[in-house]
């Protein structure tokens, strides 16, 4: 995966508080192989049964302007790639599910912490158009429709993201200490290995 | 002479192997479960030819697409279920195929099978994983992304969450459980309000509830928004997993109670945040709207949208619409269609016999299905006899898997139609496209059964011991 620091674009808003990882990616349609793309799949059903859904409107977004608890519930990664797939950089919110923090930053997908104050402003200056927007890893902000705004994001994900670190890559630099510690781990407690 | 610490911190400090300049844990994963929804992180290690690290360490068993009655499976199913197999043959992990008698969801046969045990960290590409935190094991979900490095490494980078205490004082009334308390603190806190903890659950409640209480509380925690629950190790715990299948024995099973005795959290340990609760002000609780935090006691109305402000207005007008329910009216009111019993949640062999209790010499109303957690927990309700009491009350006795909590395999609520449900999540669209769930015990499942719509349990539990 490659990495970024600067993404201009088109933001849109999604005026909703708990959109969870079922509603952006609807558990049918998670046997696809990922080659496939998982763009079309993007809040498919919410998007069906509305017509006029700003993803509708808009075929193309890159930053996403949505109320707390963005990606909460199922693990699903799928739900990251649906979003990365459609062309979104960055989901600004209040709040996310943990789970969905960890695989949108493994997949180069910025969730981007703003306050409630800040999202209702967006939200408010959004409405159901879209406006120019740009977002930089390097000084921790995003500008939407002129207005610049500092987000909170935890360095070591901003590091990832600027990188495109593989985790795999780092870890094997450590195969030594893994292998001490699991012998060592068993030595001293040999319960935790399954009985046979 | 060391802080006092919480068990999460001795977790912790128990699976470090390194910890980087910023504040990042490598963590030593002692068991890795798997599914059929792993098939992206096993395409991601051979696309880099890598074998799985630690195969003895790694599990994997058909759940989420386990089809549960007779009849034809559909090609994307079956091909999802061999592409299990596959893997796990290529990679040599355990698998506990579909005629198993180990088979089952992967939270409930953890335990059963003595897998998931005190002190070990427990990882599963399903957000569920904080279940198995009832044993006093660090248990989270991860990602695709995160299974794959698992798989590779048999290690995961993780930064500590904080910890929060939820104590829960007094004791539950009859007819109340594990899951009516989950419910409750979730629509005390919000569906975020444990975002970025590890909760402990303490008091003496916590502390009187079965083993299968804890582990469906502890499922819970990931729908307040924790990263997992934890409940420190007991008798009830030891008595649980002696002579389970995978658990210690002779020696090993010596060292090891003495071992999980100390994980506790410490007199005098710090905690960033702490919620008490009144076990005895708990009634019966259901959802109401399309998030965990929507959730009443049964004896309540429908909130009325126009009472609330802002962005919470709107959200409950939405839940409102999507669940074709009218603000004010009685939560006793609510006319289901049909009924759900199952779950990782709520679907080991105590949630059946109190489901049984309540249908036992009793007619459903509406039809409905019941899918046991695993091909033992079916086994044992049918010895028992529960299987036919769901049977005369009218309802499906189906088999094991995830089945209509999460709808991939086949069994759905169709659109509009109304599903009381002991599952997890009355998301939009969950048990299947335009599908209106209501979370509740499977004691309250059971009332919904035989009434045809909400209602309170604790009287027709009435002379029934």
């Amino acid at each position: 995966m490659s990495g970024w620091t600067k993404i201009s674009g088109r933001a849109v808003a999604l005026p909703q508080a708990n959109v969870d990882t079922d509603q952006l990616i609807p558990a049918r349609f998670m046997s696809a192989p990922r080659s496939d793309g998982y763009g079309p799949f993007l809040l498919h059903d919410v998007r069906q049964d509305q017509p006029d859904h700003v993803l509708n409107r808009y075929s193309h977004a890159d930053v996403l302007v949505t109320r707390r608890n963005f990606g909460s519930g199922s693990s699903r990664e799928a739900a990251v790639y649906a979003l990365v797939d459609f062309g979104i950089k960055a989901v600004c919110a209040p709040s996310f599910g943990d789970i969905f923090v960890s695989n949108a930053v493994n997949n180069g997908l910025l969730p981007a912490r703003l306050t409630e104050d800040e999202i209702e402003a967006l939200i408010d200056t959004l409405g159901q158009a879209d406006a120019p927007a740009t977002v930089d890893l390097s000084t921790g902000t995003a500008t939407i429709g002129g207005q610049t705004l500092s987000f909170d994001l935890d360095p070591v994900w901003q590091q990832k993201l600027v990188n495109g670190w593989d985790d795999i890559d780092l870890t094997a630099q450590h195969n030594d200490e893994i292998t001490k510690f699991r012998a060592a781990r068993f030595a001293a407690h040999p319960w935790a290995l399954p009985a046979t | 002479m060391t802080a006092p610490q919480t068990i999460l911190a001795k977790l912790w400090a128990a699976h470090e192997i390194m910890q980087r300049d910023d504040g990042t844990s490598l963590l030593w994963v002692d068991r890795h479960l798997v599914h059929e929804g792993s098939h992206h992180a096993f395409a991601k290690l051979d696309s880099r030819g890598m074998k799985v690290a630690a195969p003895d360490l790694t599990f994997a068993v058909v759940d989420h697409y386990a089809p549960t009655r007779a009849g034809n499976v559909a090609a994307d199913i079956r091909r999802m279920i061999k592409t299990l197999g596959r893997n796990a043959r290529a990679q040599g992990i355990r698998l506990f195929d579909l005629r198993d008698p180990g088979q089952g969801i992967v939270h409930v046969i953890g335990p059963e099978q003595g897998l998931t045990l005190p002190g070990l960290l427990i990882n599963c590409g399903d957000s569920h994983t904080s279940t198995h935190g009832a044993f006093g094991a660090l248990a989270f979900g991860v990602g695709a992304t995160e299974v794959a490095h698992i798989l590779a490494t048999q290690t995961i980078w993780q930064k500590r969450p904080r910890v929060m205490r939820i104590t829960v004082n007094g004791v539950l009334g009859s007819g109340v459980g594990a899951k009516d308390l989950a419910l409750h603190w979730i629509a005390q806190l919000g569906a975020d309000g444990a975002r970025g903890h590890a909760i402990e659950y303490a008091g003496p409640a916590v502390e009187g509830l079965s083993m299968e209480g804890r582990l469906t509380l502890c499922n819970l925690s990931i729908e307040g928004g924790a990263r997992l629950g934890l409940i420190a190790p007991d008798q009830v715990t030891f008595d649980y997993l002696r002579g389970r299948k995978f658990a210690p024995k002779g020696a090993d099973w010596d060292q090891a109670i003495d071992d999980w005795s100390v994980l506790k959290t410490d007199e005098g340990a710090a905690f960033d945040r702490e919620v008490t609760i009144d076990a005895a002000a708990i009634a019966p609780t259901v959802t109401w709207g399309t998030s965990p935090e929507d959730a009443l006691p049964i004896t309540g109305h429908v909130p009325d949208p126009a009472q609330l402000s802002g962005a919470k207005q709107e959200q409950a007008r939405a839940a409102l619409d999507y669940m074709g329910l009218n603000a004010g009216m009685p939560l006793e009111s609510v006319a289901v269609d049909q009924v759900f019993i199952g779950s990782c949640t709520n679907g080991r062999i105590e949630d059946l016999r109190l489901a049984a209790k309540v249908l036992a010499g009793r007619k459903a109303k509406v039809p409905g299905l019941v899918s046991p957690g695993s091909a033992a927990v079916k086994k044992q309700a049918e010895a028992e006899g529960l299987a036919q009491i769901f049977t005369e009350a009218g309802l499906e006795w189906a088999d094991s898997g995830c089945s209509m909590c999460v709808g991939m395999n086949g069994d759905r609520v169709d659109a509009g139609k109304r599903c009381a449900s002991s599952t997890n999540r009355n998301f939009k669209g969950r048990q299947g496209r335009g599908a209106r769930t209501h979370l509740m015990s499977p004691a309250m499942v059971a009332a919904a059964a035989v009434s045809g719509h909400l209602a309170d349990v604790r009287p027709l539990l009435e002379g029934r011991s």
